[in-house]
């Protein structure tokens, strides 16, 4: 069973990386969790986005954040990806599946995918 | 929505951009019914606005006039021959003791109850968008308690860390899930 104590061990491992971490990322993954977004199956995109990050160990790197509606309801699941010097990528109508090949080709590999992109929907 | 967990997810997103410190969610079956209670410590409403909300062309918002949240989940509810209610006291008339409390109840015989859906996935993705604020999460049924607290988390964490990060957010998915199997709900 897992128990809070463990916790405590959690804790003493992410301590030292923590200061290095606040406020470095330079990439921003926003998924959009209003409403529309939630009935469109955001939440799984949001878990995989987390998920993937953490498994590539790419946390110091990506930042995932929530955002409300930006009002392009009809193209949820919306996720838009920041990164400092380039212009924003809006994805739309995003699934987990669909995750992956973002984190291979756009956060990893530099080339947004573009068939995913608003401008391709 | 296809899973209560999503309306679930969707209403605690509006405690949180109430402003709220605290959000409490609580799950309970009792015979045949399911209903779960979100309260939280936010801005909370006027009278006016709490007589309004199921009203799907009523919204706060300034930017778009449909607000189907709360629609969505009296109508997941009633179709069950369940309810909804909301209580709110507004932040300008109770300084002290402002809040929002939702509560909706299910018939599990319905042919019409919608399926819980992954609640951890809900508990996690709030958790994980929320730092600085705490959830308090519980799920009652005759096979005891299962719960989840940030409050707690922090206390053996400390202030520092934030809950958001990869090998908490595993652990608190891991926990949750032990603790509703244990009490033999089907995750």
């Amino acid at each position: 069973m897992k128990t809070l104590e463990e916790l405590a061990a959690i804790r003493e491992k992410m301590k030292s990386k923590v200061v290095l971490r606040e406020g470095s990322s330079d990439i921003r993954v926003v998924v959009g969790m209003a409403t529309c977004g939630i009935a469109a199956g955001a939440r799984p995109v949001l878990n995989a986005f987390v998920e993937e990050v953490a498994k590539e160990n790419l946390s110091e790197k990506v930042t995932v954040t929530q955002t409300g509606c930006i009002g392009i309801c009809q193209y949820e699941p919306v996720v838009e990806i920041f990164e400092a010097g380039k212009e924003k990528v809006t994805y739309v109508k995003m699934t987990a599946e669909k995750v992956k090949r973002v984190m291979d080709e756009h956060i990893k590999g530099g080339k947004p995918v573009a068939e995913y992109t608003i401008g391709n929907n | 929505m296809k899973e209560l967990s999503l309306n679930i997810l969707d209403i605690a997103q509006n405690s949180v951009k109430a402003g709220a410190s605290l959000i409490g969610i609580a799950i309970k079956e009792e015979g045949n019914t399911l209903s779960f209670e979100i309260t939280d410590d936010g801005c909370g409403m006027k009278k006016e606005q709490v007589e309004r909300l199921v009203d799907p062309f009523f919204t706060t918002r300034t930017t778009r006039s449909v607000g189907l949240g709360i629609p969505f989940l009296k109508l997941a509810a009633e179709q069950t021959g369940g309810s909804i209610e909301v209580e709110s006291r507004s932040k300008d008339e109770f300084p002290e003791d402002h809040g929002t409390k939702v509560r909706a109840v299910f018939y599990k015989d319905s042919i019409d109850f919608t399926p819980m859906g992954d609640i951890v996935s809900t508990v996690i993705s709030l958790i994980q968008g929320a730092d600085g604020l705490d959830y308090e999460f519980s799920w009652i049924n005759e096979s005891g308690e299962a719960s989840l607290s940030t409050r707690e988390m922090r206390e053996m964490l400390g202030d520092d860390l934030p809950l958001s990060s990869p090998e908490i957010l595993a652990w608190a998915s891991d926990y949750l899930s032990e603790q509703l199997t244990e009490i033999k709900i089907n995750l």
